[in-house]
């Protein structure tokens, strides 16, 4: 059993005040579903959780049972058991997924065609460059697969419901919603559609505006929001 | 010009009698040949200005290698990595010391020797028959103290099925050598053949030339790997002429030298001659790495295309200038040119010129050319699966090279030189954590 805080994190991005103080809890197996419209610094939060440069900590911390990752370096932070399906993955020539697997967690190429099946990642995408001329839905598989494969004890999905079509969203939202249950998997989903908590049930739905968590709730406040908007941050 | 490269020195050398004569005229056309500079466009950011050719002298008779005397038998690890081989050359300090031939492919006619001791005359016309239509000082200063080389010909119709090896080997302190490679595939003819230079670590000159004839319809695969010590200068012509619905595919690897110049010409003068050219060049510390290409089209529906992929780090610099011609009777035809450069440290430095002649109207042509740094979000993307930054670099930088490695012409290569170019990248951080 493992819990990431989230304590009164405050990040500049280009001497810009994005995030305000962030407080978020969660424990394995729980799933978090973080709503709010564009600009509200939802990606932000997820490349300052994974350390990216140009993402400044200004105040706060972020641990994982108790250890602080503010100030690690990414590949420290994945390997402390955070991880990242990227919304935008970045096309990588020439490496496979099995290249940088390989380097970073010692998983083999049966184990990555196994779960290839599963996930439905067909093999001719196993030996291109990851990301390299991959539809929407083959980018979020891909990531799912990545996510499977390095069994991290928490998952930041950035928008993994954008770009994807209805088969490809539900192939992704079923496979996470095993690992919550199998591996005990903690999941924060940021997302501005409720398309995905359908498959995917959140325990606890933030509205984030502005750069903080405004409202907190359970699986309800999303079906609130798809009816209402976010007028209701302004409640 | 210095005096140790003179006619004398030229004369002495052994051999039969036309190749003497020919080293002694081209040392006549040396003394009215000018010593180049880099304010010429073709030697524009080379280093030519500070070769000094008095420190160097050419090789006695007596320095040559001698038959048997090999520096690696049976080739050494290049010519494993090759695996199977229908034939083998290997030349040192500027004499052939090994040659052999597949008997069936004897009989066949193939002939895999010694260009000074061929038993085909043909062999008189077609020494420096590709290379005399780009001469400049370098090959005629090879020309004056050639006295044997790698002599590959292949019968018209006559398909090898396995490549040949031919390794260039020079050990000598302070001298020059002139590595040449001829490959003549007759029409309707297949081939594919390996070459590697190298030297250890020492001051050294290699001033070589490759020529290769493609006959009509003949398909020629050619590989060059360099590996010379970092004090070597290299400074090479590789050409290639091309018939009538003739295909090569030809690569240049480049990985040592102090200051390693390749000029790769490719003259399609057939109709339907597809040319493809590629290149991976990594250099580290000091090194220089240095293209000049040219794409010669004079024939109509002719097909070229180039894929040249460098990295540089530490201070390390690179220049690839290169130039598509398509002559007025190139109509229809193709030709594409790309260079792709990775700058890996601030020091370190990449030049990229590409340019169109295009002299007929009706052509497909286009050129593109890159020079910067590693992509920051490739990095951050697998320092987000926990890569380690240094492999994260490492592995971007051996995926950029991959499409040239997957299109190498012997891919039982690729493994080796992906492996060398994996130490590559890796000798910098070394460096650095070692303080």
């Amino acid at each position: 059993m493992s819990t990431l805080v989230i304590q009164d994190l405050h990040v500049r991005v280009s001497g810009l005040d994005i995030l305000r103080g962030v407080n978020l809890e969660i424990a394995s197996g729980e799933v978090h579903a973080l709503m709010g419209p564009n600009g509200s610094g939802k990606s932000t939060l997820s490349h300052a959780l994974m350390g990216r440069e140009g993402y400044e900590v200004t105040q706060g911390s972020v641990t994982i049972d108790g250890e602080e990752l503010i100030g690690q370096p990414t590949w420290l932070r994945s390997r402390a058991g955070l991880f990242l399906s990227h919304q935008y993955p970045v096309e990588v020539p020439g490496v496979r997924i099995l290249d940088l697997l390989e380097v970073a967690a010692d998983v083999d190429e049966v184990a990555v065609q196994e779960e290839a099946l599963r996930i439905g990642v067909a093999a001719e995408f196993l030996d291109r460059g990851v990301n390299v001329e991959f539809s929407g839905g083959e980018q979020k598989r891909a990531e799912t697969l990545q996510l499977a494969l390095l069994r991290p004890k928490f998952a930041i999905l950035d928008e993994v419901d954008s770009g994807l079509d209805v088969d490809a969203l539900r192939d992704v939202a079923r496979r996470i919603e095993m690992m919550t249950s199998e591996s005990k998997l903690g999941v924060l989903a940021i997302t501005h559609y409720s398309r995905l908590l359908t498959v995917l049930r959140p325990d606890r739905v933030h509205v984030f505006i502005e750069g903080r968590v405004i409202k907190s709730g359970g699986p309800e406040l999303a079906d609130e929001l798809e009816r209402t908007g976010y007028e209701i941050g302004e409640l | 010009m210095t005096n140790a490269f003179n006619t004398e020195a030229a004369r002495a050398l052994g051999g039969p009698d036309w190749l003497r004569d020919r080293r002694v005229a081209a040392v006549d056309r040396l003394l009215d040949t000018q010593f180049p500079t880099s304010s010429e466009e073709i030697w524009r950011y080379s280093r030519i200005d500070d070769l000094d050719l008095t420190a160097y002298r050419p090789l006695t008779d007596i320095e040559m290698g001698a038959p048997g005397d090999e520096p690696v038998p049976g080739g050494g690890p290049v010519a494993a990595e090759v695996g199977e081989r229908a034939g083998l050359v290997v030349v040192r300090d500027g004499r052939v010391v090994r040659h052999e031939v597949d008997e069936r492919l004897a009989t066949q006619g193939v002939r895999v020797c010694d260009l000074a001791t061929c038993d085909l005359d043909d062999v008189r016309d077609w020494l420096g028959a590709t290379s005399d239509a780009s001469s400049d000082y370098f090959t005629v200063l090879h020309d004056a103290f050639l006295a044997g080389g790698a002599c590959i010909i292949v019968p018209d119709g006559v398909v090898l099925e396995r490549p040949i090896v031919v390794l260039h080997w020079a050990d000598l302190e302070g001298v020059a050598s002139f590595p040449h490679t001829l490959v003549v595939a007759g029409a309707g003819s297949e081939v594919a053949v390996v070459e590697r230079h190298g030297s250890p670590n020492i001051d050294h000159l290699a001033i070589g030339v490759t020529e290769v004839v493609v006959g009509d319809n003949a398909h020629v695969r050619h590989l060059c790997v360099q590996e010379h010590g970092s004090k070597t200068v290299s400074i090479m012509l590789q050409r290639s002429h091309l018939g009538r619905d003739a295909t090569l595919r030809s690569s240049a690897v480049a990985l040592g030298g102090h200051y390693s110049r390749l000029r790769v010409e490719s003259f399609l003068g057939g109709e339907r001659a597809e040319s493809d050219l590629l290149a991976v060049y990594f250099g580290d510390r000091d090194q220089m790495h240095d293209f000049r290409t040219l794409q010669d089209h004079a024939a109509p529906r002719t097909r070229s295309e180039l894929l040249f992929k460098g990295a540089v780090e530490d201070t390390a610099r690179s220049v690839y200038s290169g130039m598509i011609h398509l002559r007025t009777d190139a109509q229809k035809s193709q030709a594409y040119q790309t260079n792709r450069n990775l700058v890996l440290t601030e020091g370190a430095g990449a030049e990229s010129i590409p340019n169109l002649e295009i002299e007929a109207d009706d052509v497909r042509c286009s050129h593109a050319s890159t020079v910067g740094p590693i992509d920051d979000d490739q990095l951050y993307y697998l320092e987000t699966r926990g890569v380690h930054p240094k492999d994260a670099e490492r592995l971007i930088v051996l995926g950029f090279f991959e499409d040239v490695f997957a299109k190498l012409p012997v891919p039982s290569l690729a493994g080796a030189l992906r492996r060398a170019v994996h130490e590559k990248v890796g000798h910098l951080h070394g460096a650095v954590d070692n303080g």
